[in-house]
């Protein structure tokens, strides 16, 4: 724990124009970082002895469209249910997220130090880019890529930002919210065509079995600092 | 028009996505001039399930059983990740016998991973018989999985607060048919007759003998050498740029394990070792997890040591999270009750993330668990011990032979369910 406070005032020190967030949570601390310096604060990250991360083992892309928003309000009393099988709508329920839409989450590990960093950088949602991390971590190659599929983040200077999970031709970034679950096109043999036809999806219909709810429970409170 | 050249350019073929030696559906594009690759491009994706996507339209309960459908040989360990986000989340803490269950069902699925690996890359390079061996031994492992879940590969039994139940006291018999008479099934019956702590423990006796086996058909085995010294060497520099973890990087020469290093569970309180290879080639991976083998056997005989002699719950006792017990449910209002909103709903989680990591047979496999307070993860993300893994094969094969890039993808132990999740 003395651990963690001592990278976070660390980190803060060195970096303390480009970091706008950091907290310790769960045991983990959480950088979030301006995008524009990212690339500064990785380099340093890896190079200096006392932060040593040699290794990045994850990036992510975070869609938080939908961030803090139920299917159905449970909050006061109401007369209705809930009604299985019905399309999520969210038309009604305020915002909560006021920061941009999406953001790249890394997390770093030092074998060196023993110890493990998140970062978060937040892009616009217009025309979300960031720059690349490949030359400082080759890891991130594909990884990257995968975030550039599922949610359509641009990595600037990435050598080779080509699709990887989804099919070739595919239309769209599946992970993002506004993303139907059941997908947009289907695949399916023609017995009169005597081949394999895309066509819209009409097979399968959306449904909510489960309402996502958000229940403030009281034995949580106070605990977000918890570590 | 005579004297122009011949133009000669590099050929470029399809490797996968149905070949044999591709473990499941990997394309890999290959560019060869004449025998020597000179690019590998894997395309993957094949097997892309968008497990993730699912996810955060489930109750957090309903996923552990994707989870066993990601790596699809070691199933408990990536439950094991998913539960210890979920438990780091709620900040809650399984009982010390449940910590040595999950500890004993991790290395009976690090030996399971391990043994399916041995006999899938060792079938690829030549080696047919030992697919066989390897098999046999993971039947007897797939009947403990089958003893204490119900299933024999898909076990859904670590859950947040602990595992579904405790361990059997009898383990399934074999019973006489048309094709095996008594006298057969008494023989096959012998080991069964006890718990399923006894059964364990008589595989744990048997099974260095085995692995002993193992390693007079290969390790000094001259085709076996030819085919895997000096092939795909990594460098140890190499493998952390890469993101390489587990026996891959151990291989390579670093001792990096999370069991030791930042222990979960148990772990601090076995006694194990890490094996560490010296030069980063196929041949050393090899030996690494035949190490492995017999430390893994080593801390399960640890764990049915120390579980015969303290029995205690496997769950902790909080019907928040955890469903009640059947016989409650009869008598108590309360208890009905927590059992229709955890069925109908499951529970909610705090607002806020977690990242939790294992030493999964294959490497780190961490989950990412975004939570806004709600009964389904806002956002899950698997981070694959394969993935860094796969990406690193082109700088692997580049410059070696058609026949080798078959040595590499088997040493690296590829399993795509958890590359394309």
């Amino acid at each position: 724990m003395a651990e963690l406070q001592y990278l976070q005032e660390q980190t803060f020190k060195n970096f303390s124009n480009w970091i706008t967030h950091s907290e310790i949570a769960n045991g983990e601390l959480t950088l979030e970082v301006d995008r524009h310096y990212l690339r500064d604060i990785c380099f340093m990250l890896r190079d200096k002895p006392k932060y040593a991360f040699q290794i990045l083992v994850d990036v992510c892309g975070i869609d938080y469209l939908q961030y803090g928003r139920a299917e159905w309000q449970t909050e006061s009393t109401t007369g209705t249910g809930f009604g299985r099988g019905v399309k999520a709508d969210f038309s009604e329920v305020e915002v909560k997220w006021a920061k941009p839409r999406f953001a790249v989450v890394y997390h770093l590990l030092s074998l060196e130090n023993n110890h493990r960093l998140r970062l978060r950088a937040f892009v616009d949602e217009e025309q979300p880019s960031i720059d690349s991390v490949v030359d400082i971590w080759p890891a991130a190659n594909w990884f990257e890529r995968e975030a550039f599929d599922l949610f359509g983040i641009i990595f600037k200077g990435h050598p080779d930002l080509r699709r990887l999970l989804t099919d070739y031709g595919f239309i769209g970034h599946p992970f993002r919210k506004d993303f139907p679950l059941i997908g947009n096109i289907e695949v399916r043999y023609d017995a009169k065509l005597k081949r394999v036809v895309y066509e819209p999806v009409n097979s399968i219909v959306p449904r909510i079995l489960e309402p996502k709810v958000i229940r403030h429970d009281h034995r949580y409170e106070g605990e977000q600092k918890r570590d | 028009m005579t004297d122009k050249m011949p133009e000669i350019r590099n050929y470029v073929f399809n490797f996968g996505p149905q070949h044999p030696a591709a473990h499941g559906v990997l394309r890999l594009i290959l560019e060869v001039d004449g025998e020597t690759v000179v690019r590998a491009d894997p395309h993957v994706g094949l097997l892309h399930r968008a497990t993730e996507k699912l996810a955060e339209s489930k109750p957090f309960n309903h996923t552990i059983g994707y989870m066993d459908r990601l790596d699809y040989v070691s199933m408990m360990c990536n439950e094991h990740s998913y539960v210890l986000a979920i438990e780091k989340l709620v900040g809650i803490k399984p009982p010390v016998r449940a910590q040595y269950i999950r500890v004993m069902f991790d290395e009976i699925t690090r030996i399971l991973n391990h043994l399916l690996w041995l006999g899938g890359h060792s079938l690829d390079i030549g080696a047919m018989g030992m697919f066989l061996y390897c098999f046999r031994e993971r039947e007897d492992l797939l009947d403990c999985y089958e003893a204490v879940s119900g299933s024999r590969m898909h076990a859904t039994y670590y859950r947040p607060g602990g595992v579904y139940r405790d361990l059997p006291a009898t383990m399934p018999k074999y019973k006489p048919s048309p094709w095996h008479n008594e006298k057969q099934v008494k023989r096959w019956n012998e080991n069964r007759e006890g718990s399923l702590l006894d059964f364990i423990e008589d595989f744990t006796q048997r099974f260095p003998k085995y692995v002993d086996e193992y390693e007079t058909l290969l390790t000094d085995n001259r085709i076996w050498k030819q085919r895997t010294v000096g092939i795909g060497v990594l460098s140890p520099e190499r493998a952390l740029a890469l993101g390489c973890t587990g026996p891959v990087l151990r291989g390579s020469g670093v001792a990096w394990d999370l069991r030791k290093k930042q222990p979960y569970e148990v772990y601090d309180q076995l006694s194990f070792d890490i094996p560490v290879g010296k030069t980063g080639d196929c041949y050393d991976r090899y030996l690494v997890r035949m190490e492995e083998f017999r430390q893994s056997n080593n801390i399960i005989r640890q764990c049915v040591d120390w579980l015969r002699k303290n029995p205690g719950p496997v769950m902790i006792d909080d019907n928040k999270i955890v469903p009640p017990k059947r016989t409650d449910m009869k008598v108590s209002m309360e208890a009905l009750i927590h059992h229709f909103k955890l069925m109908t709903e499951g529970y909610c989680l705090p607002e806020g993330e977690a990242y939790a990591a294992i030493e999964h047979p294959k490497g780190e496999f961490g989950v990412y668990l975004v939570s806004d307070g709600a009964n389904k993860p806002y956002r899950l993300k698997v981070r694959a011990a394969g993935f860094p893994h796969l990406a690193a094969l082109d700088e692997l094969v580049r410059g070696h032979m058609i026949a080798d890039v078959v040595a590499v993808i088997g040493s690296m132990d590829y399993v795509f369910g958890e590359i394309d999740r």
